[in-house]
């Protein structure tokens, strides 16, 4: 059941009430294997996104172009109406400048599966690491924000301990709490739940729960965990092949799913 | 044995000059390549256009030529030229840059083995590249590359004994004066300066020994270590 509405996708164009994300004709190739091709998608302000899909599908590779991890074979993606990575200039395809994409990519942040916890800090300074150099926020202040946040996911006793001393969903909800620290309008999450013991998953998701419930960032996520997807997500696409083959919301996808990819593929997973 | 004692205090003044020489070299020498080592490392992985090019050829360059050579040309051919370094400051400048291109490749073999996810989340992080290799990735690469340039000073230490041909009286100078001396037998001369070098070397590395045994337990590596170190001085307490 979702905890918010989806905004009202309305007034396109401006970027100020326009969607959050668009992808345009986005296509990626590694090599002279096409992974997307032809995509399509715009994801709202606000808007919780899951992808679904077999393994191979692209849905990391969307996650990563869209943190430019990786770079955009063609098409182009626009986050609050501004391209990220490359400008059509007339008829022309450019690519942006370091200096403009790293002004646009600061408003997103990413979970990766394998946490990624800096193992030369302790919890607190992974977490106040870039606000205090990159965001130029003062120590006490980066300080005070993170513990914060340590509190939120349950971990505020573990501020001074080393990475290597937490559990996996414990160095987990301290990279979401890294990523969080950097007040991102649009959060990225890329099965970061695959990566643990199975009775460590639950701590994280609720932590997720929690970030849905209370804020309204953005949100794409990808995931396993169908119930988790059906309680925080406003929309589930699915993909097959790079290309999305069905969307629908949470209730229909996974009570009432159209395709028969979609039908076999929820199947196997739940 | 009084064989050596009296070689040891016949050759006292010119063992401790030739020691001095190689103790100039040897630190002057890892200095600069140190310096070396990280500069043109941190340059061969640099996201600017031009300097892994530049860094890649200072590197072919003083990998591919004769260190014998380097020297020779940094002794007889700048001098002429207006830069005047003398035998020491010619060895050290030569060691330097041979050893530092050496090393160069693994500080950037180190800075390369951080993993790819820590590079990637500092980029989610918006950190730029001064911030993230200061902050994130030297301090784990610093872990890495300790033993390999810990090898790379035991053999510049070694390879000090090339100022020979600059003409330095250094320890190899005065182990060839000592073997010439009757009074010295040979084994005596080679035996005392063997050890010397093998005492600068031993105590270099077990500086940089102690670096990367912290630096590992910085990173959380090693947590062994800690606790058996506990352990033992709960043992001995
Ligand atoms: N770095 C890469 N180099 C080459 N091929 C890649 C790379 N990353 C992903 N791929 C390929 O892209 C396809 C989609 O992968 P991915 O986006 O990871 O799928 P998913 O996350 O849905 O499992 C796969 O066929 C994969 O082999
Ligand atoms: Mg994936």
């Amino acid at each position: 059941m979702p905890t918010e509405t989806a905004p009202d996708p309305t007034g396109a164009g401006s970027s100020e009430t326009g969607p959050r994300i668009v992808m345009e004709n986005v296509r990626k190739q590694f090599g002279k294997n096409v992974v997307l091709d032809d995509l399509n998608f715009s994801v709202d302000r606000g808007e919780r996104v899951t992808l679904i899909g077999p393994s191979g599908s692209g849905k990391t590779t969307i996650l990563r172009l869209l943190m430019t991890l990786e770079e955009l074979t063609g098409g182009y993606i626009y986050v609050d109406g501004e391209p990220l990575t490359h400008a059509k200039r007339g008829e022309r395809r450019v690519k942006l400048r370091s200096g403009e994409v790293s002004r646009i990519r600061r408003r997103i942040g990413m979970v990766f599966q394998q946490f990624n916890l800096f193992p030369n800090m302790s919890v607190l300074e992974n977490i106040t690491e870039a606000p205090i150099h990159v965001l130029g926020r003062s120590k006490d202040q980066a300080r005070a924000d993170a513990l914060d946040l340590l509190d939120q996911v349950g971990l505020k006793d573990r501020a001074q301990a080393h990475p290597t001393q937490l559990s996996g969903g414990q160095q987990q909800r301290v990279a979401i709490a890294r990523a969080l620290a950097m007040e991102p309008e649009i959060l990225l999450l890329d099965e970061v739940t695959s990566a643990l013991d199975p009775e460590l998953v639950g701590d994280v998701l609720q932590v997720l729960r929690d970030v849905a419930r209370n804020t309204d960032i953005t949100m794409l996520i990808v995931t396993h965990e169908m119930q988790f997807a059906q309680d925080v997500s406003h929309r589930v696409l699915m993909f097959d092949q790079g290309h999305i083959i069905e969307e629908a919301s949470p209730q229909v996808m996974f009570t009432a799913p159209q395709h028969e990819r979609t039908q076999q593929f929820l199947q196997a997973v739940l | 044995m009084s064989d050596i004692l009296q070689a040891l205090s016949d050759y006292r003044p010119y063992l401790w000059e030739g020691l001095q020489v190689t103790l100039q070299l040897s630190l002057g020498g890892v200095a600069v390549a140190i310096v070396v080592s990280v500069v043109l490392g941190l340059a061969a992985i640099s996201p600017l256009p031009v300097l892994p090019v530049v860094s890649r050829v200072i590197v072919e360059f003083f990998r591919g030529t004769s260190l014998v050579v380097q020297l020779f040309f940094l002794y007889y051919v700048l001098p002429p030229l207006g830069l005047d370094l003398g035998p020491v400051g010619a060895g050290i400048v030569g060691l330097g840059l041979n050893y530092g291109a050496y090393g160069s490749e693994v500080v950037r073999g180190s800075l390369n083995a951080v993993p790819k996810g820590q590079w990637e989340t500092t980029l989610a992080l918006s950190m730029s590249w001064p911030l993230k290799v200061r902050r994130v990735v030297w301090p784990q690469a610093w872990a890495l590359m300790l033993p390999g340039l810990n090898n790379l000073t035991v053999m510049l230490v070694k390879g000090t004994a090339v100022a020979l041909l600059l003409g330095l009286h250094d320890l190899t100078y005065w182990a060839d004066e000592m073997r010439k001396d009757p009074d010295v037998g040979l084994w005596t001369a080679y035996g005392i300066v063997f050890l010397l070098y093998y005492l600068i070397a031993l105590a270099c590395s077990s500086g940089l020994r102690l670096l990367e045994r912290r630096a590992q337990r910085r990173l959380g590596l090693r947590a062994d270590v800690a606790v058996t170190d506990r352990a033992t001085a709960e043992a001995v307490a």
